[in-house]
């Protein structure tokens, strides 16, 4: 795509890129940390988490950075006490809406949303927690879906439609009620899209799909394949 | 100078986070120069005394006995610390929590139990509804994230609290620790 070559401002720093890249990439490739869970390079952007929300001069709301394409002269600040408090609020919900429970948890020390939690300097969480009651899903004879822990980044449904091609992943249900499923809302075990091939469980920021037999903190993810099968999608 | 009254607790938790006070190992020889423990399941205070410094408050609220010698802790206490994820965010012990009580209560004391089934109806105290983090029920003042907390974030928040500050807990531990 020929896009141009746009310069802009990002936290009072110069930085140039092409037309077609978004904040968050931009930031990225110049170092500026902007938070994130579900955004993952060599997926499609969903802007669904709003981790990524930033300040851009002139535009009366705050944007999400993953899926807000860079402008000439564009003003954007990634940190600020309210972009703060806002992060650390997105957290905090997310950590009462479901079962978190770092401790036991197969990605205790390798989940991005206990890493972030730390690196927002989060001590506590406001909220009442629901505890809501959620199933295990262990009828696959590889992998485990828990529910307790899934944040609904849709990592898994995008790895799965549009990197394997299967979609064996899907949404169901709204709002607070929302839940990732297998095929047609069938144990993971008796999916006959799915080819096992795994790349869902690396792409997941927390313990909610993992391997088989890892105890707590065992399962750390590897997903430095995404970019590489990404580009062999695309660039043959 | 008179020395910081300090009190630690255990409500529903393992332990662990006084295992990982005591693993502070010969700095509790310097901490206690500074120190009067008046009540820990570390010595032999029977009440709950008044006017305590700082109390360090290991696990969740799970019963009312918990919730009712917490209301008194906070009344008594003038720094209140959350010490561990148990008194943080509930952590282990809110895992009944999507079940209720008389399910775990069950799980316990009848589909396991091999001699004897059946819960226990006097000497023990009655299960909440619930299990809740310490701030759910009265105003907490420093929150120290961790299962267990390092010996060595303990001891930076003993440090701190003698040397009059609060301590700033940000990015020296976090849930799950």
């Amino acid at each position: 795509m020929n896009a141009g070559i746009k310069t802009l401002r990002i936290d009072g720093r110069d930085v140039g890129a092409r037309g077609d890249q978004t904040i968050l990439q931009v930031a990225r490739e110049n170092g500026i940390f902007i938070p994130s869970l579900c955004y993952l390079e060599g997926l499609s952007p969903v802007g669904a988490c709003r981790l990524c929300l930033v300040e851009v001069k002139g535009a009366a709301r705050l944007l999400p950075s993953c899926v807000t394409r860079v402008e000439e002269g564009m003003e954007v600040t990634t940190r600020s006490e309210r972009l703060d408090r806002y992060r650390r609020m997105i957290l905090e919900l997310l950590f009462s809406e479901r079962n978190h429970i770092c401790s036991v948890c197969v990605s205790n020390g390798h989940c991005e949303l206990q890493g972030l939690a730390e690196k927002l300097q989060l001590t506590h969480v406001h909220f009442p927690y629901r505890y809501p009651r959620l199933p295990v899903d262990a009828s696959h004879p590889r992998f485990v879906a828990d529910h307790n822990r899934c944040i609904l980044c849709t990592r898994c449904v995008r790895v799965c439609d549009e990197i394997e091609g299967a979609h064996t992943w899907d949404v169901m249900g709204r709002g607070i009620e929302a839940r990732i499923i297998t095929d047609l809302n069938q144990p993971w075990g008796e999916s006959e899209s799915c080819t096992s091939c795994g790349k869902c469980v690396h792409v997941c920021p927390t313990g909610a799909l993992s391997e088989k037999g890892r105890s707590v903190a065992e399962m750390a993810k590897r997903r430095q394949f995404l970019p590489y099968l990404t580009m062999m999608r695309t660039q043959r | 100078m008179s020395r910081l009254r300090l009190a630690t607790v255990w409500l529903d938790g393992c332990s662990g986070c006084h295992m990982s006070f005591l693993d502070m190992d010969e700095r509790l020889i310097e901490l206690a120069r500074g120190i009067e423990l008046v009540y820990s399941p570390l010595v032999d205070a029977k009440e709950f005394p008044e006017q305590v410094d700082v109390t360090l408050v290991e696990g969740a609220v799970g019963t009312r006995d918990d919730e009712e010698k917490l209301r008194a802790i906070r009344a008594r206490t003038r720094v209140l610390v959350a010490l561990g994820d148990c008194a943080v965010t509930a952590n282990v012990p809110a895992m009944r929590n999507p079940f209720g009580p008389q399910a775990a209560m069950a799980r316990a004391y009848q589909e396991n139990a091999t001699r004897n089934p059946g819960a226990p109806t006097r000497e023990i105290p009655v299960l909440q509804a619930r299990v809740r983090p310490l701030h759910e029920v009265v105003p907490v003042d420093v929150f120290v994230p961790g299962c267990p907390p390092s010996a060595d974030t303990i001891h930076y928040v003993l440090q701190e609290l003698l040397a009059g500050r609060m301590p700033d807990l940000a990015g020296r531990s976090r849930f799950g620790a």
